[in-house]
């Protein structure tokens, strides 16, 4: 009988004893990967904090003083002052993002709210066609887009970027799921017996219903319009840098052959990197949760 | 017996309600997004610069797609016969000449850069999926015992939600080919780069204006941006499989290499096909980092090495205040790019489709022609 429990220990032993090896290689492997994730972020900030000399004298990891003489430079210098004015970077992507944003979980909880709770002829029709548009990608229709925008006149203007938020396939097929999971049409019922009106019983009882579909696609609807460059840069065509967003005023640093002090270059980048950087910090755990939602089909 | 009062509830119809819900979201799609589809497909047969309004048909096919045939009478006129003609004739000539070659350039530009954008997606999805799926099982096996799951898991997502034109302009600073650039700096220290002090850009690594370089550099940052995206939704694949499976596999012996071929793989399949196909059809869009990758003004200082088939769109139709405009060829090349995502889109809902759901259809088909057979039996009344 002992004979038997040693083995049984051995094996035990050298089980635990693989796991915790292998436990910890991996460890290793993800501690390296999380330092290739971040380096490229913390060389920036650093770099922002350096002097163009200093820039060139080597690769440090360890932050300058110069960050106020770049910061006063930036606001200062002509070329880089004209190019890249991040206050009225900030107000307008500010403006564009918000909008869109709302446009896009209102429109769509009340449409995917209308296809969900009522019974029409073109239901299953719609929803399909709104299951194919889904696929395809902007770049197809944007030759297009900017001609007839150019054609009615919207060209230079927002309404190009905001109004179209109201039309959003994904969060629609996105929304209609979670409906499908947690929204019992006999609420509907109740509240019709109540006397609510339709819009009421939209607006009073489903939005609350729905506010984590909500929360997680506002977040990822502001991610995305707020990086968003290619839309912008092609409407905004006549280079009025008070109506430029924050993306279009870092492709203005790229492509200007002034911008030759690499510490102005980095503070500018790092400036228009942070207010998301600090977004997603706060809401890391919303954000990580939400691609993993997305991920779960049906 | 319905009463009368219950009758007149039953007849309320709600079906209107439906429409005026659904309505601002059609409305709104076919003015901004539908319309401008048509539109495409409409520019796409009409001519380029000037000549928007003038109707070509296939030529803008054509001239992308397959190569110009240079007409030798041009040439061969042009090589002994310009010395006896007015000015006006040999106007005439160069000009043809130089449509002939214009023509042929935009060949030359679309067949690269729709090798490009292969190349580059080819470069950024295997090293993607590999590590994306790796890390995905380790952090989904419930036997290893690691700290900090969560803490990786929100630095690894990070850099998917950093602007993407930031990210472009942060790595070409950093790969810049003078002593400013940290990536020449570090191979200066290991010897590779000489002359850090020198001037000319030929002494350096030529991360931004070389051929396979700027490449490697942009599938790197596109993998860099996208692993941690496509880990969460695989993981969240990983765990909506049955965990008994995962236990009786344990109990049973298995390795964790078999474990992951034989369980996670195939039960992990649609949501692997949905992530190929939606990084596929990202993969083809693919423009910020290739498009804000080299410095300077215009198009003519973008790598060619790296311009992708949105960025080949893009500069067609967006041109700042000049008059060139080449809607046409922008709306073949645009035409083209939704032909080849219906394909691939098509593909994926062949793959992904219920079979199930496809065998109880087929099933329930069967049943009812069988009761109506039965019923002809019966002389056509029904029972």
């Amino acid at each position: 009988m002992s004979d038997m429990k040693s083995v049984y220990g051995q094996g035990k032993d050298n089980y635990m004893l693989k796991i915790r090896l292998k436990s910890t290689i991996l460890f290793i492997w993800f501690v390296i990967l999380t330092i290739i994730c971040l380096l490229p972020i913390y060389v920036l900030l650093i770099n922002a904090t350096r002097s163009n000399n200093d820039i060139s004298g080597g690769f440090s990891l360890i932050p300058g003083d110069y960050f106020a003489t770049n910061f006063k430079n930036m606001r200062t210098l002509e070329y880089a002052k004209n190019a890249f004015k991040p206050l009225i970077g900030y107000r307008n992507s500010a403006i564009i993002t918000c909008s869109a944003t709302i446009l896009t979980v209102f429109f769509s909880a009340l449409t995917s709210y209308g296809i969900h709770v009522y019974d029409f002829k073109l239901k299953e029709i719609s929803y399909t066609f709104i299951l194919l548009i889904m696929m395809v990608p902007t770049q197809v229709t944007s030759a297009g887009f900017v001609n007839f925008m150019i054609k009615i006149g919207l060209q230079n203007t927002y309404i190009p970027l905001i109004v179209p938020a109201i039309a959003a396939p994904a969060v629609i097929f996105f929304m209609r799921s979670y409906l499908k999971s947690s929204f019992p049409l006999d609420i509907v019922e109740a509240a019709r017996i109540d006397g609510s009106g339709e819009f009421r019983t939209f607006l009073t009882i489903a939005i609350p219903m729905m506010k984590p579909a909500i929360a997680v696609q506002a977040i990822f609807a502001f991610v995305a319009n707020w990086n968003n460059f290619y839309t912008p840069s092609m409407i905004l065509l006549d280079g009025d840098k008070m109506k430029q967003t924050l993306p279009m005023m870092v492709q203005a640093v790229q492509s200007s052959d002034k911008f030759t002090d690499f510490g102005i270059v980095y503070t500018c980048i790092a400036l228009s990197i942070i207010p998301i950087v600090i977004a997603y910090v706060l809401l890391s755990k919303w954000i990580v949760g939400g691609v993993a939602l997305g991920g779960v089909k049906e | 017996m319905a009463s009368a009062a219950q009758r007149r509830i039953k007849s309320i119809s709600y079906a209107k309600y439906g429409y005026i819900f659904i309505l601002p979201f059609f409305l709104v799609y076919f003015f901004f997004q539908f319309w401008p589809l048509i539109n495409t497909f409409v520019l796409s047969f009409h001519g380029n610069d000037t000549n928007v309004e003038e109707f070509v048909g296939l030529d803008n096919y054509k001239t992308i797609l397959f190569e110009t045939e240079v007409d030798n009478d041009i040439l061969l006129r042009k090589s002994d016969k310009l010395e006896g003609k007015s000015a006006e004739e040999k106007k005439a000539m160069i000009k043809a000449e130089q449509d002939n070659q214009a023509l042929q350039s935009q060949h030359e530009f679309f067949k690269k850069s729709f090798g490009n954008t292969l190349i580059l997606w080819f470069g950024n999805f295997i090293p993607q999926i590999i590590l994306s799926l790796s890390l995905a099982v380790w952090f989904t096996d419930a036997m290893l015992k690691i700290p900090g799951k969560g803490f990786f898991k929100v630095v690894m997502y990070m850099p998917n939600i950093i602007t993407a034109a930031s990210v472009a302009v942060l790595f070409l600073s950093l790969c810049s080919e003078s002593k400013y650039g940290a990536f020449n700096q570090i191979l200066h220290s290991v010897g590779v780069v000489e002359d850090i002090e020198s001037t000319a850009s030929d002494d350096f690594v030529k991360f931004v204006t070389g051929t396979w370089e700027p490449r490697i550099v942009i599938m790197f940052i596109q993998t860099w941006m996208w692993f941690g995206n496509t880990m969460i939704m695989l993981m969240s694949g990983i765990m909506g499989i049955n965990p008994s499976l995962f236990e009786a596999a344990s109990i049973d012996g298995a390795t964790s290499g078999q474990v992951f071929r034989k369980i996670t793989l195939p039960l992990l399949s649609p949501i692997m096909v949905y992530t190929l196909v939606t990084s596929m059809i990202g993969g083809l869009q693919m423009f910020d980092i290739p498009y804000l990758f080299h410095k300077g003004t215009g198009i003519s200082s973008i790598n060619p090495n790296v311009r992708t088939v949105a960025v080949f769109i893009y500069e067609r139709f967006h041109t700042r205040g000049t008059s060139d405009f080449s809607y046409g060829y922008s709306g073949a090349a645009s035409v083209l790019l939704f032909i080849v995502t219906l394909i691939l889109g098509s593909i994926t809902f062949y793959l992904n489709r219920d079979k199930d759901a496809i065998a109880k259809k087929k099933q329930r088909k069967k049943l009812a022609q069988q009761a109506k057979i039965k019923n002809k039996q019966f002389g056509g009344l029904s029972i």
